[in-house]
């Protein structure tokens, strides 16, 4: 049986972790490197790196830090942040990159996750929509959540796995950083209309609401989360087990 | 040393990192000659059967790579890798694969329950059908990261399976021919197990 994952996410700015990280017998937390081998020795599933690096001339030093990932960590790797165009799907997936997350560049251009899936397969395109509720109505929002774009979630995830994304990150804008659980009602829109994997992000505060999220949502095949991960209030082994002592499949 | 067969399918970046982190020497490489001289080799993959095995062929290394392992030396084929040593493919019309391995490689929604996610993607547990010296240091239940539409069918020769609704070939070996349809190389400490395992045959 599959098991659900467990993703931990990496803000990386010009080359550094940022976000507050704070881990009690690890070196350099704000290392890419040890925090991602760190992640891969207690049990995530899958690392998330996005490069929040503004400017093109530092992004160089992300990718030679995400090659030195690549060959340390054998895990599953997926990379998003300033993903516009088939070369920068190729400059990440050649530094050893499994998977590439498109957001604000396919809402600029549609046609980037299509032609990315004929390229590279679908498995390698993960569509990433951040998203809130505007009148009821769920809406897709660009520039790391600032900006209203109008465009209807669920019809443009919709569109995005018919165009060839393998997988769904939703972020739910609404419970992003609340921590009061993962926006289950969200989730369960998009998990109706769609058969690629969803993962689920915004709002995780405890293991509790991990449990409740693939509970109530079977169809929900992963969760992710970042602070409460890089804080150490949630560690990957004891949400695990848990997991497992409620019947939830997991990899220990 | 071990030869990564690189034709021009997919990134080896990984494979190659995950042979050089249990200390073996090994090399991503289109040269016959490296191929012929290697101890073991490995086709990996990604992406379509017809054109992965086109572009095998046409990189003149498909012959290479039958003859070395009709030779009797170790061959690992990983994911695609492992789907093309098979007879035959039935993904998007019907292609030769390299004949290596009896079989057939056909959908999984021929097998699995309609409200199954396609692709199966993610860590899904080794069941073992038959002793296999690839997984010595592994233990049945350990998980191994899959990412796949299409599996190994009608085949005598599997040695793991995995379960998706239905039981899935994770694992092929006959004689010196060996293939993982899930990535070694991206399921951890398992993962560079079975690796290990496949450089000490």
């Amino acid at each position: 049986m599959i098991t659900k994952r467990i993703i931990p996410c990496l803000d990386v700015k010009d080359g550094r972790v940022v976000k507050g990280v704070n881990f009690q017998g690890l070196h350099d937390v704000s290392s890419p490197v040890s925090l991602g081998k760190y992640y891969s020795d207690n049990g995530a599933d899958e690392l998330v790196f996005y490069d929040i690096t503004a400017s093109s001339e530092k992004r160089a030093l992300f990718t030679d830090i995400l090659k030195e990932v690549a060959s340390t960590i054998f895990i599953p790797l997926t990379v998003g942040g300033g993903i516009n165009t088939l070369d920068d799907f190729d400059r990440v997936l050649k530094c050893g990159a499994d998977k590439v997350s498109v957001n604000s560049g396919a809402i600029k251009n549609p046609d980037l996750i299509y032609q990315a899936a004929k390229r590279y397969g679908d498995q390698c395109v993960v569509l990433s929509v951040d998203a809130k509720r505007v009148d009821g109505v769920f809406r897709v929002f660009a520039k790391g959540g600032r900006e209203n774009t109008g465009m209807d979630a669920i019809e443009w995830i919709k569109r995005g796995v018919d165009n060839g994304a393998g997988e769904i990150v939703l972020n739910s804008i609404d419970t992003d950083g609340v921590k009061g659980g993962f926006d289950l009602e969200m989730l369960k829109a998009v998990c109706d209309v769609v058969s690629v994997p969803v993962i689920a992000s915004g709002g995780a505060g405890n293991i509790e609401h991990f449990v409740k999220l693939f509970k109530t949502l079977p169809k929900v095949d992963a969760g992710l989360a970042a602070s409460i991960f890089h804080f150490g209030e949630v560690k990957i082994k004891d949400l695990k087990q848990n997991l497992q002592e409620n019947g939830i499949p997991v990899r220990l | 040393m071990v030869a990564i067969v690189d034709y021009g399918v997919g990134n080896l970046f990984s494979l190659v990192s995950s042979f050089k982190a249990i200390g073996v020497d090994a090399v991503a490489t289109c040269d016959k000659a490296v191929i012929e001289s290697a101890d073991k080799i490995v086709l990996p993959g990604v992406g379509a059967f017809g054109d992965a095995v086109e572009k095998l062929v046409s990189s003149g290394l498909k012959d290479v790579v039958i003859e070395q392992a009709k030779k009797g030396k170790p061959l690992l084929g990983i994911c695609l890798g492992m789907q093309m040593l098979f007879d035959v493919s039935l993904e998007y019309g019907e292609y030769k694969g390299l004949g290596l391995i009896k079989g057939q490689v056909r959908p999984i929604s021929e097998v699995i329950p309609k409200d199954y996610k396609i692709p199966h993607i993610g860590w899904n547990a080794l069941k073992f059908t038959k002793d296999c010296p690839l997984f010595k240091y592994v233990e049945e239940g350990e998980h191994v990261y899959f990412v796949h539409s299409y599996y190994g069918a009608c085949c005598k020769d599997v040695v793991a399976t995995a379960e998706y609704g239905a039981n899935l070939t994770a694992s092929v070996a006959k004689d010196n021919v060996y293939g993982c349809q899930f990535h070694p190389e991206k399921s951890g400490e398992t993962g560079l197990k079975i690796l290990k395992a496949f450089c000490e045959l």
